[in-house]
């Protein structure tokens, strides 16, 4: 535990975090986009984990923040695949250059 | 070099490789499944970490609910055997160009700086988390909770209008136009008929 550097754990959280916008900048379907979204939030709740581990270890902030974050993803999953299928129901494709109308 | 390093390098590896699959392979299923595992990996390293109660939350939400949420609509939208459409180079290479140094600069930053740790015991409790969750005193989280609360309502409402079929009126008219189109076609028939018998 200890004999593994802070800065080793951030190495993998940036990572995912730029995995994750590599995901959003090269793909057009709106649920891989969706996926994408939720890889970003899994490195931020990484991060506010392991600040709260490391460098405060008497408060948990840093555990409210990730179980307030955890929370808002879900809606924001549910918000999404909501649309996702209104929009498919529309325009029988999910691809976010085909949707270029703003009312249908 | 000790095994829970090891450890923590077999986790990380694990996560990067899932979650780097999942951003790059061209079928849309496929790539539901490594995020499934790159979530499972990131629960593992909660549970490494020794915060057993974020990784449970990490489990129960994540693994059971969203992916299990995105694997349900990408049966209800998509052709899952099907590769999505290759993206063009250029975009592909300006992507990867602007992820590489974004990486190379932040992560930069966070090895220069110097971090002080302790080596304090990290004491948190269900019961600690869940006072102070609901504590009204300083430092207490009542009211964010509360936000939340209020949030995940207005999001449950919010999905069930968007995703809510169109009301009858407004599919009413098409549906109009369609029975006056048979019966325009039923009148043509009976006349054809008619100049056929001659009568």
């Amino acid at each position: 535990m200890s004999d593994v550097p802070i800065s080793h754990i951030l190495f993998v959280s940036t990572a995912l975090f730029f995995i994750g916008m590599y995901g959003l900048f090269t793909r057009r379907n709106m649920i891989t986009m969706l996926m994408a979204i939720e890889l970003i939030l899994n490195s931020v709740n990484i991060n506010f984990v392991v600040f709260n581990k490391y460098l405060y270890p008497d408060k948990l902030d840093g555990i409210f923040f990730t179980i307030f974050i955890i929370t808002i993803a879900a809606a924001e999953a549910a918000i999404a695949i909501a649309i996702i299928i209104n929009l498919y129901r529309s325009h029988r494709s999910i691809d976010v250059e085909k949707a270029s109308e703003m009312k249908w | 070099m000790s095994a829970s390093a090891i450890i923590f390098y077999i986790i990380s590896a694990f996560i990067l490789g899932a979650g780097l699959l999942a951003m790059t392979t061209r079928k849309i299923f496929r790539s539901a499944i490594w995020l499934l595992f790159s979530l499972i990996g990131i629960a593992a390293l909660y549970f490494w970490l020794e915060v057993e109660f974020i990784a449970a939350v990490q489990i129960i939400v994540y693994v059971g609910g969203i992916v299990v949420l995105i694997i349900f609509s990408i049966f209800l939208t998509q052709q899952s055997g099907n590769e999505m459409p290759k993206q063009p180079l250029k975009r592909t290479i300006a992507s990867a160009l602007a992820v590489l140094f974004g990486f190379g600069l932040t992560f930069l930053q966070i090895w220069k700086y110097n971090f002080q740790t302790t080596t304090k015991e990290f004491d948190w409790s269900v019961s600690k988390i869940g006072s102070q969750m609901l504590g009204t005193k300083a430092g207490g989280y009542a009211l964010p909770f509360e936000v939340v609360s209020m949030l995940l309502l207005a999001a449950m409402i919010g999905c069930i209008v968007i995703a809510m079929k169109a009301p009858r009126s407004a599919t009413n008219g098409k549906a109009k136009e369609e029975e006056l189109e048979t019966i325009k076609e039923a009148s043509e028939v009976e006349t054809t008929i008619n100049e056929i018998t001659g009568t």
